[in-house]
């Protein structure tokens, strides 16, 4: 597998050349300004999410996560999901390779952390709902954390039975929670939900959505108050409820939520869901940008999520799922928290490097009056430009201008069906999937690749290699805009 | 008076087992199987059987 991080990988890099003679204060990084640096939120929240990939935008350069996928059964259904279809190539909500156990889970947990020093969070994401069955949920956290104290849990819901497990779900100390809310309208949610199943019945059209939406505002309100960290996830179905998500987002922002992920419908007839069948189309990712930045002032936004399988290990954009099924874990499992412990001591290290360096950088960005440039970066981990062309099958994005860097989005170029193709079909995919995007920085590509892409208007450089994000974005900023009389080179 | 589950649509989540009030859902056999014996359908505990009633799939909790 190409994205596999190695601790050592990671060293490599020259973190003795950086920023140590640099001035520390100020955070400047691409996370100012929203929920994922420390400068911005209160101490007690940064300790809850600075590990956490999902929460924080810094986190997941750093840290990864795994879900089990043991709670197989929902209480509603959605038109965009099918959780009887499986492919192992795809990678989308509601899709397992197989089910587990409470006891497998942990069984699964314990041999993931003894090899992933990343490992930072367990999730249950279902495939059905963690909350409402809540059974298997609660037994597979309380083996877990009996076990590896050290790992965070976390699970998603869509708020239906949330209510009734609310204080069990405090007690295990489960910092953060997840709710997928769509819209606010129950005229809306009956054509997402065509039926919520509640308290022995079964309720169609805007009776079952107004129960769910009254039940999903009580969670929020219910965890909120309990000082559990909430994320809200909406699904952007065009047509549907994208009119409403701005409302939806201050709402939700009002209300405590700490983080909403707003993400696009995926759809296809082969996934057999209502929304696939009858051709409902996802969004653009123009669209979705606008909306996104049509929520800024509200709840933060995040924007690096993957929406990835309810059985997914690793960092985020990567899946090692299929190198820890069932059949290839050992029969005893050891933990080795050490490792854990030292790579966390490396990465809050690495973090304050980091956060120097990118500080140095962004008061030197100031200077530079010019457009602003969209960059594309290869990384597979640590907040360094240290993946190979070749290897990447997503991109960051990242904006920089004379106010600073900041990241955008990530795209893929695997689009959630891996393989089948020829190199020059993967060149392509590549192409299309960074159209609008004319700079790209990796650690190493050949001459090919590099020509085809320089004939397709994307240049691609490598003189950044194993730097950090936002340094090399800034520095290749100024070196683009540097005033003739310097004798500025062409990057 | 019994309800049966149709193996070849049944996505194995569990949500009946869970609902049953009967009891009278097993996991047997990589299958969910409703006990014809205990199974009442439900009559006089709910309005409607409650394994119908959460299944995702349609028609696959249907009167034996």
């Amino acid at each position: 597998m190409a994205n596999i991080i190695s601790l050592g990988g990671l060293q490599v890099a020259s973190r003795e050349d950086l920023g140590k003679a640099l001035a520390g204060g100020g955070c400047a990084s691409s996370s100012c300004g929203s929920a994922e640096g420390p400068a911005d939120m209160a101490p007690e929240t940064w300790a809850k999410v600075k590990d956490h990939p999902c929460y924080s935008e810094e986190a997941h350069h750093y840290f990864a996560r795994m879900h089990v996928a043991v709670a197989p059964a929902c209480n509603i259904q959605c038109n965009y999901c099918n959780r009887k279809y499986d492919c192992a190539n795809e990678s989308r909500p509601g899709v397992v390779s197989e089910r587990l156990t409470p006891e497998q889970a942990a069984r699964k947990v314990i041999a993931v952390a003894a090899e992933v020093p990343q490992l930072s969070v367990l999730g249950i994401a279902g495939p059905g709902d963690a909350a409402y069955d809540w059974r298997k949920t609660k037994a597979t956290f309380d083996l877990v954390s009996r076990r590896l104290p050290d790992i965070k849990l976390c699970l998603s819901s869509n708020g239906l039975a949330l209510p009734d497990h609310v204080d069990e779900i405090v007690a295990m100390n489960v910092d953060h929670v997840t709710l997928t809310i769509n819209t606010l309208d129950p005229e809306v949610g009956a054509r997402i939900y065509p039926w919520v199943f509640h308290r022995g019945r079964r309720h169609t059209g805007v009776e079952g959505a107004t129960i769910l939406l009254a039940r999903q505002m009580q969670s929020l309100d219910m965890l909120v108050a309990r000082g559990v960290l909430v994320k809200v996830n909406s699904v952007m179905i065009p047509g549907i409820n994208d009119a409403g998500l701005i409302e939806l987002n201050r709402v939700v922002k009002a209300k405590g939520a700490f983080l909403h992920n707003i993400m696009p419908l995926i759809s296809d007839p082969a996934h057999g869901t209502q929304f696939g069948l009858t051709g409902q189309r996802g969004p653009s990712a123009a669209e979705l940008r606008a909306v996104q930045e049509a929520c800024s002032g509200g709840a933060n936004l995040m924007k690096h999520c993957r929406q990835c399988r309810a059985d997914a290990v690793g960092l985020l954009g990567e899946d090692r799922g299929q190198e820890f099924t069932l059949d290839k874990l050992p029969e005893v499992v050891s933990d080795d928290p050490e490792k854990r412990a030292a790579y966390r001591d490396w990465v809050a290290r690495e973090r304050e490097d980091r956060r120097a360096a990118t500080a140095a950088a962004q008061v030197a960005a100031e200077v530079v009056e010019a457009p602003p440039l969209l960059v594309a970066v290869c990384t597979k981990g640590g907040g360094r430009i240290n993946q190979h062309f070749g290897h990447a099958t997503e991109f960051q994005v990242y904006e920089v201008d004379r106010t600073g860097v900041r990241f955008v989005t990530h795209r893929r170029a695997d689009n959630y069906c891996v393989g089948g193709h020829g190199d020059d079909d993967t060149l392509a995919e590549v192409i299309r999937t960074l159209d609008g995007v004319p700079v790209v920085l990796c650690a190493r590509i050949g001459e090919a690749p590099r020509a085809k892409m320089a004939a397709a208007g994307i240049e691609v450089i490598d003189a950044y290699a194993q730097d950090y994000l936002e340094p090399a974005i800034s520095a290749l900023f100024r070196l683009r805009n540097a005033p003739s009389d310097t004798g500025a080179l062409s990057a | 008076m019994a309800y049966k589950i149709k193996v070849s649509q049944c996505t194995v989540c569990g949500a009946c087992e869970f609902e049953c009030p009967n009891g009278a859902i097993k996991f047997k056999n990589d299958t969910y199987v409703i006990d014809p014996v205990k199974c009442t359908e439900c009559a006089g505990q709910a309005d409607a059987p409650q394994c119908a009633e959460v299944c995702p799939v349609p028609k696959t909790c249907v009167p034996a």
